[in-house]
């Protein structure tokens, strides 16, 4: 932040602020990159000279989306993305932070590679990105990772990302020695037999198509294998991708018992079943896979009643040679920085979720998990902000995607909310 | 055409051009083409039991056997119903464990399609591969079966089996037991019987019936007996020897003592009852030799001629499509 910019006002928007249950016509003024004043209640007054003034047209204004859960190609795998291409594509998707898996080559297991990941995103991305560490070395899932050093170096939670960790000793000692150190766990609910080369959910469809396939049941014995080891030793767990109504069933048990659990699921198992799968459209490939129509509807359910806390885009780009194969075989993944917020304001298009409570699931939940003071529009919070056209409708063209990769499953969809601009500590970041 | 090719004439007049570019499931089949298809494939029996077996019906066309996956019954099958037609065939046979299998379908797919071949025949391990395949190439692809999919070319030969022994489909109990999970051939028949108006019953142990099965349309059956009390037909499908080490059934002995079809459990079975096996068979596992080799129940040789003259009455029907451009 240079002392050269001029601080900002922002008149007449419709400002969303799910931290203050906040939904009101007024202004937002910035400066030095945070978040000035709030005026809803009436004439802002007359802007200082110095101020630089947008009007933004009853454009909808709200915190800068927090993504809890996104991958990128670097270090190691470049040519699908590096951490300046995703964070174009965050940019222009409206998220301002995002934290990138660890399962990179090298694996994000130590305190060099965290800041690594650190210093690169700080000189070559448009967006906050912040690295989650590895819970076990080499997210092989056996011994722990350096946690403590890690976390002084900047890693914002812990994970194997896809992995779950199958002995569950050691699962319960990274939980343990994580809550040591205040650090989130993240872990993925698949028991890894049953969803062994898994490209589906075991039922009508997965048995008519001939795929290999879990059953639904494989995310419930894990997690409540992990509730069982929250409960022992009281550390903050996060269930990464809860996608099934019997693993929600699991969750709503632990939460009424008062767990510290806390549960995401991503864009694509709210958007998508199985039968988009269709002639074995390898975009709809993802880990957890895609799941039959009754879970989908559970998870939407449990979005609105706040059972799940997050959404993540599970950003995972994958490049043609990747996809373009047959079904079980093609890697699994989509992007969905870019298209996270206009994908889940379907759910308010569509009357299923109040406005407010969405981008609660984008906004100030993920900050909050992570201890983080953006995704809210408190005076004093970092400037991190999205301008967006609610209403206006786009067709999502891959070949205007930012990513490197261009493996979504929303080719084609229609969709209602154009991000207009993006701002980061007060800095346009994308603008249309 | 020379004077020993009878009913030639017949079978020309019934060959008629297939509506869609490419031959890769049996649901992209309407119940008339099937008709249409088995007629013609009457003839190209007929024609086949004389002593010269050629026509020109697909002359200066060119046929690639692509198979992923080993097979000798089919790709000879394809092979020579294409040499009957007249056209050109080669047999390519990737191997899979040097390069990863994808890559290769794609690459050799594309290789391939660029040295101009009419027709592409594919089999591979891959649940979707000959889908995937027909996407990228510009020739009509047949799928010869695709992983644990459809293996239509099969089901349309094993329709023709029952067609000629029973003089119809419909109506037609039919029991298919075994190991339904992994099979391609299964699932092609359940579609295809089914849209011809057959009763479908499945029979296996649980561990082999995929999950919600019954959702197809069909009756499950875990007791073999039960499975096929009154049915007409019996399709044994085979199951690998690897399967039943304690995977999905404890061991073959086991296996043949509960799911294995002999004379006397085929004794639930109509009296009329054939027996069918899409082949190759493991004798004493799922099948006994009394039965597989007693001609008066069994119709597994009778496939195997079948398997010729089905894949001629489709590769004739793609042909035609291609004469119309």
């Amino acid at each position: 932040m240079s002392p050269a910019d001029r601080p900002l006002a922002l008149l007449n928007a419709r400002i969303v602020d799910p931290a203050a249950r906040l939904d009101a016509k007024g202004a937002l003024f910035v400066r030095d990159g945070r978040i000035e004043a709030v005026v809803t209640d009436g004439d802002p007054g007359a802007v200082g000279a110095d101020y630089e003034t947008l009007d933004a047209a009853g454009a909808l204004l709200i915190p800068g989306l927090v993504d809890l859960r996104a991958k990128t190609g670097e270090p190691g795998f470049e040519t699908r993305e590096t951490l300046r291409s995703a964070s174009e594509a965050a940019a222009a998707g409206g998220v301002t932070t995002f934290v990138v898996q660890p399962d990179t080559d090298p694996v994000i297991d130590e305190a060099s590679v965290v800041d690594f990941i650190r210093r690169r995103a700080r000189d070559s991305s448009l967006v906050n990105i912040l690295p989650a560490g590895a819970a076990t070395q080499g997210c092989l899932g056996e011994r722990m990772a350096e946690i403590g050093l890690m976390a002084e170096a900047g890693c914002v939670y812990v994970t194997d990302a896809d992995r779950p960790i199958m002995n569950s000793k050691v699962m319960r000692r990274v939980l343990a020695y994580a809550k040591g150190f205040g650090m989130l766990v993240a872990h993925r609910p698949a028991d890894p037999w049953l969803s062994e080369g898994a490209a589906a959910t075991s039922g009508e469809f997965a048995g008519r198509m001939g795929l290999p396939s879990a059953p639904p049941e494989a995310e419930k014995i894990m997690l409540e294998r992990d509730l069982a080891l929250v409960e022992m030793t009281g550390a903050r767990l996060l269930a990464d991708q809860v996608t099934t109504a019997c693993a929600l069933e699991a969750l709503e048990r632990g939460k009424t018992r008062g767990l510290p659990v806390f549960a995401s699921t991503s864009i694509n198992h709210l958007t998508f079943n199985e039968i988009d799968i269709g002639d074995y459209r390898t975009f709809l490939k993802f880990d957890p896979p895609v799941r039959g129509e009754d879970d989908r509807q559970a998870v939407i359910e449990a979005l609105a009643s706040g059972l799940i806390d997050v959404v993540v885009s599970a950003h995972a780009p994958a490049p043609p040679e990747d996809k373009r194969l047959p079904y079980a075989e093609a890697a699994p993944g989509a992007v969905g920085l870019q298209t996270l917020l206009p994908a889940l304001l379907a759910f308010h298009h569509d009357g299923r979720i109040p406005l407010i409570d969405l981008i609660a699931a984008m906004t100030v939940r993920p900050a909050d998990l992570l201890g983080l003071p953006c995704g809210r529009l408190a005076r004093g919070a970092p400037a991190d902000l999205v301008l967006c056209d609610l209403n206006a409708p786009l067709v999502v063209d891959p070949d205007a995607l930012k990513s490197r990769s261009r493996n979504t499953p929303f080719d084609g969809r229609r969709l209602q909310g154009v991000v207009q601009r993006t701002l980061v500590a007060g800095r346009v970041v994308f603008s249309v | 055409m020379s004077r020993d090719a009878q009913g030639l004439t017949e079978v020309l007049e019934r060959t008629f051009p297939f509506p869609r570019r490419h031959f890769l499931s049996v649901l992209d089949l309407n119940p008339v083409e099937v008709a249409r298809l088995l007629d013609l494939a009457e003839g190209f029996v007929a024609l086949n039991r004389q002593v010269s077996k050629n026509l020109d019906l697909l002359k200066g066309r060119t046929l690639i056997n692509l198979f992923f996956e080993n097979s000798t019954r089919t790709q000879s099958s394809f092979e020579l119903a294409a040499k009957r037609l007249g056209a050109d065939t080669i047999n390519m046979s990737p191997g899979g464990s040097s390069i990863a299998k994808g890559e290769t379908l794609i690459d050799t797919a594309v290789t391939l399609n660029a040295m101009r071949p009419d027709i592409l025949v594919i089999r591979h391990a891959a649940s979707g591969a000959a889908s995937l395949l027909a996407q990228k190439v510009s020739c009509s692809v047949i799928n010869a079966g695709d992983g644990q999919h459809e293996h239509p070319t099969q089901a349309l030969l094993d329709a023709l089996s029952m067609r000629r022994a029973f003089g119809r489909i419909a109506g037609l109990r039919v029991a298919i037991c075994g190991d339904i999970l992994h099979s391609r051939v299964a699932r092609s028949n359940v579609g295809l019987l089914q849209m011809m108006g057959a009763e479908v019953r499945l029979v296996g142990p649980p561990t082999l019936i995929p999950a919600k099965a019954e959702r197809w349309g069909v009756q499950v059956f875990n007791d073999l007996r039960e499975g096929i009390a009154g049915c007409d037909v019996v399709m044994m499908l085979r199951l690998q020897l690897e399967r039943m080490d304690g995977a999905f059934a404890p061991s073959p002995r086991e296996y043949f003592r509960f799911w294995g079809l002999d004379r006397e459990k085929l004794g639930a079975a109509a009296d009329h009852v054939k027996v069918m096996h899409p082949g190759p068979m493991n004798r004493g596992v799922e099948i006994d030799s009394d039965v597989a080799d007693d001609l008066t129940v069994s119709l597994i040789q009778d496939q195997v001629e079948m398997g010729v003259a089905a894949r001629m009455a489709i590769l004739a029907a793609l042909a035609a499509r291609l004469e119309n451009g």
